[in-house]
């Protein structure tokens, strides 16, 4: 039942103001390919494995063909063309032949035309579809497993992190995080994975504050989650992240190994990692389409405005952010309980009704986006060092969660910004979830804020502060909005940032299986 | 512990009521000399009185004596969590604590533009960064965004001063170059998550860089993060550490200070 009474017009202006902004963005991302588009197209297509003898270490195929294909013919008419023409014309028996061809120089790629060009088209449609259905199939067992096994019996669901930099050690946490409760296991990456151009192979065991996300990682906590579900009786999701120069490929992986979540923003690769604008809308278009496909929920990244800007003055930046998320997510083909908008408990303590302006703004995403498994971040700003301040904030923020009806709480802990948490620090900080779940977890039925009160007055506020920003980027256009610092103060124009060189304009006749099947053409 | 330790720094400057602190002292629970600390920990025992007695027998070893495990629970079936409560039976030296201590004035921004006006007749660049791989820009924000940090206004708020905040992930050779471009007169660089020392060696790679490039001139390099001593400017080649709590007044005056003693210097 809807607490904030929120006017069906200005929340359909703000929609339509949200779609407005997206929509030269998409025109954009649908004219530009990048090469880690590319890349995840010959993933699909069943490239697998990297080339261990290259100089500068262990080199994807996929990034050897890509590049090669670049050198040889440029990619503006997409790499299938060309790889799918050579594989025929060198007489080779896979593309991973293919590949240890390229890497000893032995293909020259070359763009076909007429029936040579239909004849591989239509090879590198069999071969994406091949891919496609077995993230189909994919989907399919997690359906059946979720059935058989069942979803967590509350909400919301509680989402926890491990982040050794060895995978088998993350499997050890995992397990026991599971068993103590977690419905979600989030692997967090290796620091600095973002900005490689290219996905680490196989399993591996020294990362930096992270794991790296690799195929053969999803595929070990997949594996070990799917044992850990059957034992504890309830469906364990797991959780990565396609961010980064690499997020296309990463969702496709995803995709391949039943991952179910995935991190994956629309613009923070822009803000915090000052990737290219442009190469960060292509890339996000196609990996939200493959999540799309394989049906894994999104979470979006709005709590990192309110790490950077005040969480007060710029509540209504993560309103605009939200918004902007559901429609590029829309477009894409996401439907709204993929949507796991996020937005964050980030108001300094300090100031006065700090928890009722909470309930505001976490009231508001409720509302705004009824149907969607928002996602509820815990506070990390003002986590101070002292511990016991931080398990307080922590119980509050865990309060907030259950009051306005969040679907998914990412645990927060007390050893925020001092080391990485203590197998005591997280076992802590589930006892301070499970409290606040038994002891209110129903309370919202209660829960009535005053018509005129300050909640009901300050999520009216936001949302028109959201409203009026939303007509700036209109009138300015996004890209113009970021390149001026619009979201969690950074400025990012589009022609600068990280991986623009990767980024390539398709020309006429321009062929990518995987996006026609994903389009739904 | 860590807010006992910053206590005991304070000591050891001047009393203002003038009166002579003691030399050595110990914790405080709730009666001075009681020696009363408490600590929390986990072992890899199962739960049970075997597990406490183990507990107890490691606070004894740590020095606390005696000791009271006041609360243990099972984690798992392999682990079990303490809390202990007890004496210590170490003295702490204060003569024999050794931390920077801040060797110029604080000034509150306005004296801080006067001075900087007077000495220089033009603004200040301050170029600021996260180096290497680190993403969090939480540190360089907190001393560089206007926004600020306990209460403080950020560098940007200081009028006499030219920020420029080139934000996270900055690599060594495209720091050194913003700030040649910039006629930067200080460069801060930030370290907030790093592992196994990446931030010492980032910053030992960056004052190498500048030192190398800019010879004579190089600017202010002043590193901060939580995981940095402020003894260690040395080792790292750096004018000045920023440690855990740094406020951007302490930076702004820090730089007024550093300014002063440079062009004071004949060049």
């Amino acid at each position: 039942m809807p607490l904030l009474d929120l006017d069906p017009a200005v929340v359909s202006r703000a929609r339509d103001l949200a779609a407005r902004a997206a929509e030269p963005v998409v025109a954009l991302a649908r004219a530009h390919t990048t090469v880690a588009v590319e890349r995840a197209t010959l993933r699909l297509a069943g490239i697998t494995g990297a080339d261990t003898a290259h100089r500068a270490g262990d080199v994807p195929w996929v990034n050897r063909v890509v590049d090669t294909v670049g050198e040889h013919c440029g990619l503006e008419h997409g790499v299938v063309l060309p790889v799918f023409h050579a594989l025929r014309e060198h007489d080779l028996g896979s593309l991973t032949d293919l590949a240890e061809a390229t890497a000893a120089g032995q293909v020259r790629f070359t763009l076909p035309t007429g029936a040579a060009a239909t004849r591989a088209g239509k090879a590198a449609r069999t071969a994406v579809a091949r891919g496609l259905r077995t993230v189909d199939r994919n989907r399919a067992t997690r359906d059946k497993l979720v059935t058989r096994l069942g979803d967590p019996p509350q909400r919301p669901w509680i989402y926890l992190i491990v982040a050794t930099g060895d995978i088998d050690e993350d499997v050890v946490q995992a397990a026991n995080a599971a068993r103590a409760g977690a419905d979600i296991i989030a692997v967090i990456r290796s620091t600095g994975q973002s900005l490689l151009d290219y996905v680490p192979e196989g399993a591996t065991h020294h990362g930096f504050a992270g794991t790296y996300a690799t195929q053969e990682n999803f595929r070990i906590m997949r594996a070990a989650m799917d044992e850990v579900s059957r034992e504890v009786g309830r469906y364990v999701r797991v959780t990565n992240y396609a961010s980064g120069l690499c997020m296309p490929e990463i969702a496709v992986l995803a995709g391949l190994e039943r991952l179910d979540m995935m991190l994956n923003d629309s613009m923070y690769g822009i803000l915090f990692r000052d990737i290219n604008p442009v190469r960060t809308f292509v890339d996000q278009r196609f990996s939200r389409q493959v999540h799309a496909r394989a049906g894994i929920i999104i979470n979006t990244g709005e709590d990192n405005y309110l790490t950077t800007d005040d969480a007060v003055d710029a509540a209504h930046t993560v309103t605009v952010s939200q918004l902007l998320n559901e429609r590029f997510a829309h477009e894409a083909g996401l439907p709204d309980e993929l949507l796991g908008l996020g937005h964050a408990f980030e108001i300094n303590p300090k100031v006065p009704d700090s928890f009722r302006l909470e309930l505001a703004h976490a009231l508001l995403a409720r509302e705004l986006f009824p149907d969607a498994p928002l996602k509820w971040m815990p506070p990390t700003k003002h986590m101070t060092g002292n511990v016991f301040d931080g398990h307080l904030l922590d119980g509050f923020f865990n309060l907030a969660g259950v009051l306005t009806g969040q679907s998914i709480l990412l645990v927060g802990m007390m050893t925020e910004a001092v080391v990485t948490p203590f197998l005591s620090d997280r076992d802590l900080a589930l006892g301070n979830v499970r409290y606040v779940l038994e002891a209110a977890g129903t309370l919202a039925e209660d829960f009535r804020p005053t018509p005129d009160g300050l909640i009901v007055k300050r999520a009216h506020q936001v949302l028109g502060e959201a409203v009026d920003l939303l007509e700036r980027v209109v009138d300015d256009g996004l890209l113009t909005a970021i390149g001026r610092g619009t979201f969690g103060l950074m400025k990012r124009p589009a022609d600068r940032g990280k991986g623009a060189d990767g980024v390539v304009e398709k020309a006429e006749g321009y062929l990518n299986p995987a996006t026609t099947l994903l389009d739904g053409e | 512990m860590d807010d006992n330790t910053t206590k005991g720094d304070a000591v050891t400057q001047n009393d203002p009521a003038g009166a002579p602190r003691p030399r050595h002292v110990r914790p405080y629970g709730d009666t001075t000399g009681d020696g009363m600390a408490q600590l929390s920990f986990t072992l890899p025992v199962p739960h049970g009185p075997r597990a406490d007695g183990a507990a107890q027998q490691l606070a004894n070893k740590m020095g606390i004596d005696p000791a009271m495990v006041v609360h243990s629970h099972p984690i798992g079936t392999d682990f079990t969590f303490f809390v202990v409560y007890g004496s210590v039976t170490h003295l702490v030296d204060l003569d024999a604590v050794r931390v920077v201590e801040r060797d110029y004035p604080l000034l509150p921004p306005a004296e801080v533009n006067a001075a900087l006006k007077r000495r220089l007749r033009r603004k200040l660049v301050v170029v600021g960064a996260c180096i290497g791989t680190d993403a969090h820009t939480v540190g360089i924000d907190a001393i560089l965004n206007i926004k600020g940090f306990a209460g403080e206004k950020g560098l940007e708020y200081y009028r006499e001063l030219r920020v420029v905040n080139l934000g996270a992930q900055v690599t060594v050779p495209d720091l050194v170059r913003r700030a040649r471009a910039e006629k930067a007169d200080a460069v801060l660089v930030s370290q907030v998550v790093t592992q196994r020392d990446a931030h010492i060696l980032n910053t030992q790679e960056m004052s190498a860089a500048f030192r190398e490039a800019t010879g004579a001139h190089c600017p202010l390099l002043i590193a901060g993060g939580p995981r940095f001593d402020p003894l260690m400017s040395a080792e790292l080649g750096v004018d000045r550490v920023f440690g855990r709590g740094t406020t951007p007044g302490e930076v702004a005056s820090y730089l007024v200070h550093a300014i002063t003693e440079r062009t004071a210097v004949p060049a």
